[in-house]
C-alpha cells in the first residue's frame, strides 16, 4: 500500500469524529415529521434561534400546503411519514469496496473517464476524503479568501456569517413558496453558499467537486449565491457520473441573488439514478432554482443538463427586477427508458428594459416523457421589455413523448415576446447517412444529439461541455428503435 | 474487386431488383444507365447496406468479404462510398467535425491511431481544393442551407477526405449547372486510380462526357439488359431507351 493510500485508509476509518454526534445519543431521528424532528435536526447542527423559528415556520406553512399536482409526471406519492429527516452518515451500510458497485454503473465510469478515487466518492464506498480535491480545496479556499469571496459549506456558513446568512435565506425563494421548497425549508440538511463582494470578479469558477464537505449534503440540499454590485461569478453544481442515493426524494432549493450591475451564471449537469430499464428504484428530484436581478443591469443565466433522476421538477426562473436586468435559459432535457421529466424556466419582466432568452432542447427516447413548462410574465411596469423562446423537441422511436406548455402573459403593451417551437424525430436517414460515412450507429446518434444541443453545450464551460457530450452519449444509448 | 451474383432486393414486399449480375475490377469506371423506376437507386441503396430494403437472394463479394453480412458503417469502413443523390441536413453538426468523426472511425477501424488536428486539418485544405470548396462552407451546419450544387460538391469533397475503393455516385448530376458539373467531375476524375473503381448511377448522358465510362449498363425492370462501352451512352441519348425495351422483348 502506498503512503497516500495509507493516509487514505486511515482518514476513512475514523468514522466521523467531528461534529455529528456531540450531544445527543441518537444519530438519527425517527421516521416522520414534526416540529419536534425540526428542532432536533436544528439543534443538532447547532443552529441559532432565528434560524430554527425560520424552519419552524417554513414546516407550519408546510403542513398546510398540498403536494403540486399539475406537473406532467406519474409517480406513487412519497411516503412523507416513513421518511427518516435526519440520519448522521453510517459507513457501514456503504459498499466496502467497488467490487460490491453495481457493474453496469462502473462501466458508465470507466467509460466517462473517471478516477477511481472520484468512482469511490461518487458510489459512496467508504473513503470520504478525497486527497486530491483537499488539497486543491485548501489552496483554492486561501486565493478566494484573498479577494473576500465566501465559498463554503451552508452550515459553516450559518456559524461563520450569520448576518449575511440572515440577510438573504429566503428573500428569492420564501420558505412557504411551494410545498417542496417549504419542505426542504424546515429540514434542509446542508448545501452550499458562495458571496462575492462589491466590484470583485471571481477569478475561477466555482464548483462544489471542489468542497470537501460537499459529499454528504443529503437529499434537502439548499443553495445561496449572493454577488454584490459589479461583480461576477460563473458557478458549476452536479456531476456528470451518475450518483446513486439510498434517498429516493430529492427536494433542492437554490437561490440567487445579484445585486446592480452583478452577473452570475449557473450551470447544472444533473445525472441523479435515473432507475433501471422499467423505472424501478430511480430518484425523484423536485427542485426549486429561482435567481433575481435585484439591480439595474443584473444578470443571470442558468445553463442546465438534466439526463437523470426518474421524475424530474424543475423550473429555474429568474426575476428581473432591475431595469436594463437580463435572464437567460438555456436547457437540455434527455429523458430515456421510463424517465418523466417536467422542466423549463419562469421569466418574471418587473423592471424596464428588461431582457429574457430560453432556449429549450427535449431529447426523449425508450418510452419516456419529456415536457417543457414555461412562463413568460411581463408587468405593468416594465416598459420595453423582450423574450425570445426556442423550444425544441427531438423524438427517438415512437415510443416516447414530448410536450410543450408555454404560458405567456403580457401586461404591457411595448412588449416583444416572440416563441419559436419544433418537434422533429431523429431521422433514419440522418443515422444511414453517417454509418455511410462509418460511423456507427450510437456515434451516430450521439453526434446528431450534440449538434441538436449545441447551442446549450456551447454555454456550458468548456470542460464541462465535453463531459456533457459524452454523458449525452452515455444516456441515449439503445434508445433508437 | 466487386462482384454482384444475381441479386433480388425489394422493398415492402415489392420487388425491385430482379437478377443483377456485375463484375467491377479495380481501376475501371462502371456506368449505370436507365429510365426512371428502373431500380438504379435501389442498387446504389443496397449496395451502401440501407435497411429500407430486403436482400431476397444472390451475393455480393467486395474485396473477399461478404458485402451482405456487413452493416452500413462496416461497409463504409470496408471503402464503399455512396455519394447521395440527396444529401441529407444534421442541423449543429459541422462537415469539419463530421469528417473528423469518420475519418477516426475509419482509422480505429482499421487499427491507425487517429489523426492530429494539424494532419487533419493539411488533408481538408488540400481536398478542399479539389473540389473548389470554401472553407466557409465546411464550417457549417452539414448540407444545411446549402444550394443543390454545394450539396454535391460537398459529398465530392467527403469522398476525396475518406479514399473510398469503390465510390458509388447517385445521380450525382442531378440539379447541377453546367460549372457545377464539370467541378464534381473533375474532382471524381482527379480521385481516380488503379487501385479504386467508381460506379456512376445516371439518368442522362451529359455527365459521361466528363467522367467517361470504361463500362455502360442499361438497367430495365430491375435487371442489366444491355451493357456496352461509352458509346452505349451516345446511343442512349440520341435514340432514348425505347429500343433497349424492344430489344428487352418487355415494351
Amino acid at each position: 500500500m502506498s503512503k497516500d493510500d495509507q493516509i487514505l485508509e486511515e482518514f476513512a476509518s475514523k468514522e466521523y469524529e467531528h461534529g455529528w454526534t456531540v450531544d445527543f445519543e441518537a444519530d438519527s431521528a425517527p421516521p416522520g415529521l414534526n416540529e419536534d424532528i425540526v428542532r432536533f435536526i436544528s439543534a443538532k447542527k447547532e443552529e441559532p434561534e432565528w434560524l430554527l423559528e425560520w424552519r419552524l415556520n417554513a414546516y407550519r406553512n408546510w403542513r398546510k400546503m398540498a403536494e403540486p399536482k399539475w406537473a406532467n409526471v406519474h409517480y406513487p406519492k412519497p411516503e412523507f411519514e416513513d421518511i427518516i429527516y435526519y440520519s448522521a452518515p453510517k459507513p457501514k451500510d456503504k459498499p466496502k469496496s467497488l467490487d460490491e458497485v453495481d457493474p453496469e454503473m462502473r462501466k458508465t465510469f470507466e467509460r466517462l473517464g473517471i478516477s477511481l478515487t472520484e468512482q469511490k466518492r461518487l458510489t459512496g464506498v467508504a473513503v470520504d476524503a478525497v486527497m486530491d480535491s483537499v488539497s486543491v480545496g485548501t489552496t483554492f479556499k486561501k486565493q478566494l479568501g484573498e479577494l473576500g469571496i465566501i465559498f463554503c459549506s451552508f452550515s459553516e456558513a450559518v456559524k461563520e456569517h450569520p448576518e449575511l446568512v440572515k440577510k438573504y435565506i429566503g428573500s428569492v425563494v420564501p420558505s412557504n413558496d411551494n410545498f417542496y421548497a417549504a419542505l426542504n425549508s424546515a429540514v434542509f440538511s446542508d448545501g452550499s453558499f458562495c458571496y462575492i463582494p462589491k466590484g470583485v470578479r471571481c477569478p475561477v469558477e466555482l464548483s462544489t467537486y471542489f468542497r470537501i464537505n460537499a459529499a454528504n449534503t443529503g437529499q434537502f440540499e439548499r443553495t445561496l449565491i449572493v454577488a454584490e454590485d459589479d461583480s461576477y461569478v460563473s458557478y458549476l453544481e452536479g456531476c456528470t457520473a451518475p450518483m446513486r442515493d439510498e434517498n429516493q426524494l430529492h427536494a433542492a432549493v437554490v437561490e440567487i441573488y445579484a445585486a446592480k450591475n452583478a452577473e452570475v451564471k449557473y450551470s447544472t449537469v444533473q445525472n441523479w439514478y435515473p432507475g433501471d430499464k422499467n423505472g424501478k428504484g430511480g430518484i425523484y428530484n423536485f427542485v426549486t432554482k429561482r435567481g433575481i436581478c435585484a439591480g439595474d443591469y443584473a444578470k443571470i443565466a442558468w445553463t442546465q443538463v438534466e439526463t437523470g433522476s426518474a421524475v424530474t421538477w424543475k423550473y429555474p426562473s429568474c426575476i428581473l427586477k432591475g431595469d436594463y436586468s437580463q435572464g437567460e435559459f438555456y436547457s437540455v432535457a434527455v429523458t430515456n427508458n421510463m424517465q418523466q421529466a417536467d422542466t423549463g424556466t419562469k421569466m418574471i419582466h418587473i423592471g424596464k428594459n428588461t431582457k429574457s432568452r430560453i432556449v429549450s432542447k427535449g431529447v426523449s427516447g425508450g418510452k419516456s416523457q419529456n415536457s417543457y413548462r414555461g412562463l413568460v410574465e411581463i408587468h405593468k411596469r416594465a416598459e420595453n421589455s423582450r423574450n425570445f423562446s426556442q423550444c425544441d423537441s427531438l423524438l427517438m422511436g415512437d415510443k416516447c413523448g414530448a410536450h410543450t406548455f408555454p404560458y405567456i402573459e403580457i401586461k404591457n403593451s411595448s412588449a416583444q415576446v416572440e416563441h419559436e417551437a419544433t418537434t422533429s424525430k431523429i431521422g433514419e436517414d440522418q443515422i444511414f447517412y453517417c454509418q455511410q460515412r462509418g460511423i456507427d450507429e450510437e456515434s451516430a446518434v450521439a453526434l446528431i444529439v450534440n449538434g441538436y444541443c449545441k447551442e446549450v453545450l456551447n454555454n456550458l464551460p468548456m470542460e464541462f461541455a465535453v463531459e456533457a457530450q459524452k454523458l449525452l452519449a452515455l444516456t441515449l444509448e439503445g434508445s433508437v428503435g | 474487386m466487386l462482384s454482384i451474383k444475381d441479386l433480388h432486393a425489394s422493398i415492402e414486399g415489392k420487388e425491385i431488383l430482379k437478377g443483377i449480375n456485375l463484375e467491377v475490377k479495380p481501376g475501371e469506371v462502371h456506368a449505370i444507365m436507365g429510365p426512371n423506376g428502373s431500380g438504379k437507386s435501389t442498387l446504389a441503396s443496397v449496395l451502401a447496406g440501407r435497411e429500407d430494403y430486403t436482400v431476397d437472394s444472390g451475393e455480393i463479394t467486395f474485396n473477399g468479404k461478404d458485402l451482405l453480412e456487413l452493416e452500413a458503417d462496416e461497409r463504409a469502413k470496408e471503402g464503399v462510398f455512396l455519394a447521395f443523390q440527396y444529401p441529407i441536413e444534421i442541423p449543429g453538426v459541422t462537415t469539419t467535425n463530421f469528417m473528423k468523426t469518420a475519418l477516426n472511425k475509419i482509422r480505429e477501424y482499421k487499427g491507425l491511431e487517429p489523426l492530429d488536428a494539424v494532419s487533419f486539418l493539411g488533408q481538408m485544405k488540400e481536398k478542399m481544393k479539389l473540389v473548389e470548396i470554401d472553407q466557409s462552407l465546411l464550417s457549417r451546419s452539414l448540407n444545411e442551407g446549402f444550394s443543390g450544387g454545394e450539396k454535391k460538391r460537398n459529398e465530392i469533397f467527403q469522398m476525396a477526405m475518406l479514399e473510398p475503393t469503390l465510390a458509388v455516385l447517385d445521380e450525382t448530376d442531378s440539379g447541377l449547372d453546367i460549372d457545377a458539373l464539370r467541378i464534381v467531375a473533375n474532382g471524381v476524375n482527379k480521385l481516380k486510380n488503379d487501385d479504386n473503381a467508381t460506379i456512376v448511377v445516371t439518368h442522362y448522358q451529359r455527365l459521361l462526357d466528363y467522367i467517361v465510362p470504361d463500362f455502360v449498363h442499361v438497367l430495365f425492370d430491375g435487371k442489366i439488359v444491355k451493357t456496352g462501352g461509352k458509346e452505349l451512352a451516345h446511343q442512349l441519348e440520341e435514340k432514348g431507351y425505347d429500343w433497349i425495351k424492344e430489344e428487352a422483348g418487355v415494351a
